[in-house]
């Protein structure tokens, strides 16, 4: 893992110094609200509804076991004993009081963490497959790029203020778990003739219109990826529209001009700006890379998880779920579920959090990463380990087998918390996820990704959600739309709209009448929800949904 | 024909601790919205409201928000600012924890 230099360090000191001047000021009335709200922003603090919020930037998703302990320490000691992990592998606190913010800021400094760009119209924290280092499709680890892409757009002068955010994401395997298609930039590390390099896409968001990414560059060089990337931003800078906030992502931008005339301008930029790169960029990369050395991986033998697996029917449904395939003899990529079935998805208490640190010391090479679904992941375990782990796991409450099912829901905090939001996420997830556990269906339904976000901006993905529930605010009433045959990999595509949407109370009743229509229809137990979407189309799932509708017509 | 003016009180969030506060008549920054001054003439409603915006050492974005007269006072006619009373619907945190 990267370990902050002194230049880090120092940085984010001077950093957290202004930023605690900054409040003072406000407090004793020096600044407006008007002066005050940037300066917030660009630390990471935003307020929501019933109070101010801390998003926490953890970069590409790796955290160690004493960075975990860290934010567990400012749950407990600021906040309300918990913290919510998000989309975009940041971790959020619903309840800091202003003046308590500069000293957790100073938490975070302790352990090489910051909330720098997790808000405002800049680069934002630059996300990554969560199995990245350990997945065994895997061409390269992704993350020494992300990393040296974070230290690039960390206070880079050029792109503080950017026609609007600015989100990057860098996968370094074939099938896509970062979304990059979905992102303002998307990375993914390919190999041609022996070289490695990087397939670049550019324009694809969720958001009031959803746009999947489209490729600007099949091939760039590794040596050319930060002056390639700096072109894309700088003219994008330019171009991006500032006369409209709904126009200004660079999707829009790709969307107008078209993809042709980005990239003539792309590549013009980039002519100027390669000379100036003079290799350091390279030289920093290099030193990052040998951070991110995969750790020793030891040799054991794995007869204990076997006879566990035979024996504990609980063990190996968890087995079944929540392992993937690790690149290393003997290892498995352990997925920690925060959806316990009526758990709010992606809460973790400071107890929690804490156990889970433990583990990854005692059990994972001291590692845990963050994912977009808002899970915890150990990506290095030995199977021989997995029953120890099992069963510390279930004393915690953090052993629900439910990993790509069903109750596995992204859902964004909705109108419980979020000052954007038009209808509440949070519920819905909850009690679609405990109707799923009464009908023990989750497990026959098998892979399902369902998301759920409270309004327009889709910060829950619904749109590339298998099925997508959109919360809304019709007349004063909330309201929740449906969309069906999303998909989040590296087949992006954005779900369809079924029809009329349905009242708070009436969601559940029909998610399920979706997936009763699919395993109506299915052609057995292989094919899946999405499988049978793409063979079928919608309507199926529309005569379900609305069964009146389709009698009239 | 411009539309009737409906009941509003002025809300806001409290600078320092962030939570959601209202003015009652006697110019106090209230936790509770039935103690809240229900605004029912519109001049009056946009006085209160520069009023409101100029103490920036106690509050942030105030605003009018839309209510109805109750038994006890104020209450919400939509949900957003039925939730902003109460707190957040999957913890017992915010408001409804301080009422209790």
């Amino acid at each position: 893992m990267y370990q902050y230099t002194e230049f880090d360090r120092d940085f984010l000191a001077a950093r957290n110094a202004q930023f605690r001047a900054q409040v003072e000021r406000r407090i004793d009335g020096s600044l407006t609200e008007d002066e005050f709200k940037p300066l917030r922003l660009m630390n990471g603090l935003y307020l929501q509804l019933h109070a101010y919020m801390l998003r926490v930037a953890i970069p590409y998703g790796t955290l160690n076991s004493g960075q975990m302990r860290q934010l567990a320490m400012i749950a407990d000691r600021w906040d309300r004993g918990y913290g919510h992990f998000t989309t975009r592998q940041n971790i959020q606190y619903n309840w800091p009081k202003l003046k308590d913010v500069p000293d957790m800021l100073d938490a975070l400094a302790e352990v090489g963490m910051h909330a720098i760009q997790t808000s405002g119209n800049t680069i934002r924290n630059v996300t990554a497959d969560h199995f990245a280092g350990a997945a065994r499709d895997e061409i390269a680890d992704p993350r020494p790029v992300a990393e040296l892409l974070r230290q690039w757009s960390t206070d880079h002068p050029e792109f503080q203020f950017l026609p609007r955010k600015f989100k990057i994401a860098v996968t370094g395997s074939p099938h896509d778990r970062a979304v990059i298609k979905a992102h303002d930039i998307g990375i993914r590390v390919v190999e041609r003739d022996g070289q490695t390099g990087y397939e670049v896409l550019v324009g694809g968001g969720l958001g009031r219109t959803p746009m999947i990414g489209k490729v600007i560059n099949d091939f760039v060089a590794a040596e050319d990826l930060l002056p390639y990337l700096e072109a894309i931003v700088s003219t994008y800078n330019v171009l991006g529209r500032r006369d409209n906030k709904y126009k200004a992502r660079i999707k829009i931008t790709v969307h107008e001009n078209g993809i042709d005339t980005i990239r003539e301008k792309v590549e013009a930029r980039f002519a100027e700006l390669k000379p100036r790169f003079t290799g350091v960029d390279q030289e920093m990369l290099a030193t990052i890379e040998a951070q991110f050395a995969p750790p020793a991986f030891r040799e054991a033998p794995t007869e204990a998880y076997d006879e566990t697996y035979a024996k504990n029917p609980l063990f190996r449904s968890w087995c079944d779920t929540n392992l993937h395939p690790h690149k290393a003899e003997g290892y498995a990529i352990v997925s920690i579920s925060l959806k316990k079935h009526g758990a709010t998805p992606g809460d973790a208490t400071g107890d929690q959090m804490r156990v889970m640190a433990d583990l990854a010391q005692a059990y994972g090479h001291d590692e845990l990463r963050i994912s977009h679904e808002q899970n915890v992941i150990l990506p290095h375990v030995h199977r021989s380990d997995l029953p120890a782990l099992y069963a510390r796991l279930k004393a915690a409450d953090l052993a629900t087998a439910n990993i790509g099912l069903i109750s596995d829901i992204i859902a964004c905090p909705g109108m419980d918390y979020c000052a954007l939001a038009t209808a509440r996420s949070i519920p819905v997830a909850q009690e679609i996820a405990e109707r799923f556990a009464e009908l023990k269906l989750e497990h026959d339904i098998g892979p399902l990704k369902l998301k759920i976000s409270g309004c327009i901006n889709a910060c829950g993905h619904h749109h590339v959600g298998h099925i997508g529930i959109l919360g809304l605010d019709r007349a004063g009433v909330e309201n929740y739309q449906i969309t069906i045959g999303g998909d989040a990999t590296e087949d992006a595509a954005i779900g369809e709209r079924m029809g009329p949407g349905f009242a708070y109370d009436e969601v559940t009743d029909a998610i399920e009448r979706i997936v009763r229509a699919y395993l109506d229809t299915r052609e057995g137990p292989q094919e899946t929800f999405l499988e049978t979407f793409r063979r079928l189309g919608a309507d199926p799932f529309k005569a379900a949904l609305y069964p009146k509708e389709t009698v009239d017509a | 024909m411009p539309r009737a003016f409906t009941p509003k009180v002025i809300t806001a969030n409290a600078l320092l601790e962030g939570d959601v506060v209202y003015l009652t008549r006697d110019d106090r920054w209230t936790r509770d919205l039935k103690e809240a001054e229900l605004l029912t003439d519109e001049a009056h409603a946009d006085l209160r409201l520069i009023e409101a915006e100029r103490r920036v050492s106690e509050v942030v974005g105030a605003y009018l928000a839309e209510m109805k007269p109750g038994p006890d006072g104020p209450e919400p006619t939509h949900f957003r600012e039925d939730f902003r009373r109460t707190g957040p619907s999957n913890y017992f945190h915010g408001k409804q924890e301080e009422r209790a």
